[in-house]
């Protein structure tokens, strides 16, 4: 199995085929608005943006984001050698037009060849007892990095304590402060719980479920439907301009903590929610996923 | 709301198209643009020479993916970058360089809009993340300046467009939209958080 080319082919979909549940949600929300609005206007150019990018294999969206592999092995994998083809992978990607030359030294402000260093792009490996080995892909910008934020509980401010309630206000103060910086309508992944790290790396995974996906535990679906529906009612809208629809989806998930923290991790992803996977067999046989 | 009017844009932009424009309005930009983003703006703030006259011009702030082709550049994908990130130097480029329209995303702060009103410029808003589809409308890459210097993705291209498409975020008579928005939906926040 040619990893390095499974791999390439795996960031020539994430980049330029917007998953279709999110095309159908776009749809859904173009037809909500009335048909003259600038809402509207924004929304049918979305549209025909996904339909291009997906027909001529380019990027949906020039800032092809930090890419971040999230890979499930067999124990007895060569988790190595996996990193090694990602890498391959990236730089040929690189040359191929389908990521920008995206990736600088902090300190010198330079570009850094094809998107490769030491740590980037950002692998998490998984090893499990499982026959297959499963990787999927999250292109996420930096505008709407940017606009991802950590709360600790109590707020005071946000009269939030440390309970679903204050969950709940966390997230849709950090809906209404994002206004249209995170390219709205976007989709929340959240990690209650964890420590700081673990929360923006558990609110980032949950941006690959599917927007039809529903939390596990029924407390915390309910909450994702309520955000969803009360960030809906902010009247942000596309771009920040105004508009029925400012979120997509809201995913949320909890982890353990210590007694004395009590962190809510908002992760926010813009709408061009490039998100992919690709499940391999042992004898080499491939699915394609989300 | 509801768009009024659409206008045609036509480069070099005049005062008086440019004051005539108002939030909400939508707008096709057609002629030359120039891209420039985080490193193009200090550089300019801190004294550098401009290398192109941006009086009565457009500034796109915009990194786009470009590949060489033929001995030339092909544009494969040019969507707009947050514009806020420029809100400690826009104002000042404005009344410097004579910049008539700004094409970004997300919006810009207070000193923009009053540098908007007092030299006349607008604030258009482009369709964030729709790269692939404003690649389409640049028809001609006739230049680049700074490519070594700041990199492909901070450097500034000097694009040909036919028609990139934008609402007009913030006019010359001090409406912004996104003022307006976050104003009203910091209402509902409150309502919702019984405050």
């Amino acid at each position: 199995m040619d990893w390095t080319e499974t791999l390439a082919e795996l960031i020539r979909r994430t980049t330029s085929d917007l998953p279709r549940d999110v095309e159908a949600a776009l749809r859904t929300a173009e037809a909500a608005e009335p048909a003259h609005s600038q809402a509207a206007r924004l929304l049918r150019a979305i549209g025909e943006n996904t339909r291009l990018a997906r027909a001529q294999s380019t990027p949906l969206c020039q800032d092809t984001g930090t890419l971040t592999f999230f890979w499930r092995v067999p124990r007895e994998s060569d988790t190595l050698a996996l990193e090694e083809a990602t890498r391959e992978a990236v730089a040929l990607a690189t040359r191929n037009g389908w990521l920008r030359r995206n990736t600088i030294d902090t300190l010198t402000g330079s570009s850094v060849d094809e998107n490769v260093a030491e740590d980037c792009p950002v692998c998490h490996i998984e090893q499990a007892d499982t026959e297959t080995t499963e990787v999927w892909l999250l292109q996420k910008g930096g505008g709407c990095e940017n606009m991802s934020t950590q709360f600790s509980l109590p707020d005071e401010a946000l009269g939030a304590g440390r309970d679903m309630e204050g969950v709940r206000r966390c997230l849709l103060q950090a809906v209404w402060q994002t206004q249209g910086f995170g390219c709205a309508p976007g989709i929340l992944g959240v990690c209650v719980g964890g420590d700081r790290a673990e929360g923006y790396r558990v609110a980032k995974q949950q941006l690959l479920r599917p927007l039809d996906d529903e939390a596990g535990i029924p407390e915390l679906a309910a909450l994702e439907r309520r955000v969803l529906t009360e960030a809906n009612q902010l009247g942000i809208g596309p771009m920040g301009m105004g508009g029925r629809t400012t979120l997509l989806g809201v995913k949320i998930t909890a982890r353990t903590r210590l007694p004395a923290s009590y962190f809510v991790t908002v992760a926010y992803l813009c709408w061009a929610c490039r998100r992919r996977g690709i499940r391999c067999g042992r004898g080499g046989e491939r699915e394609w996923l989300g | 709301m509801t768009i009024m009017t659409e206008t045609i844009l036509q480069t070099p932009l005049s005062e008086a198209a440019v004051r005539g424009l108002n939030a909400g309005d939508g707008v096709r930009v057609c002629g030359r643009v120039y891209t420039g983003r985080d490193r193009l703006h200090k550089f300019l703030m801190e004294g550098g020479a401009c290398p192109v006259s941006l009086r009565d011009g457009v500034l796109f702030h915009c990194g786009p993916v470009v590949v060489p082709e033929n001995g030339g550049w092909r544009v494969v994908a040019a969507g707009p970058t947050t514009s806020i990130r420029e809100e400690p130097y826009m104002a000042t480029l404005i009344e410097r360089f004579g910049v008539r329209a700004i094409i970004g995303k997300g919006g810009m702060g207070d000193k923009t809009r009053e540098a908007c009103v007092r030299f006349g410029c607008v604030y258009l808003q482009a369709v964030g993340g729709a790269a692939t589809l404003l690649a389409q409308r640049v028809s001609r890459v006739d230049g680049v300046s700074f490519l070594e210097e700041f990199g492909a993705t901070e450097a500034m291209w000097h694009f040909e467009v036919n028609g990139i498409e934008t609402v007009v975020g913030m006019d010359a008579r001090g409406r912004s939209l996104f003022d307006e928005v976050r104003e009203a939906s910091g209402g509902v926040l409150k309502k919702l958080l019984g405050m």
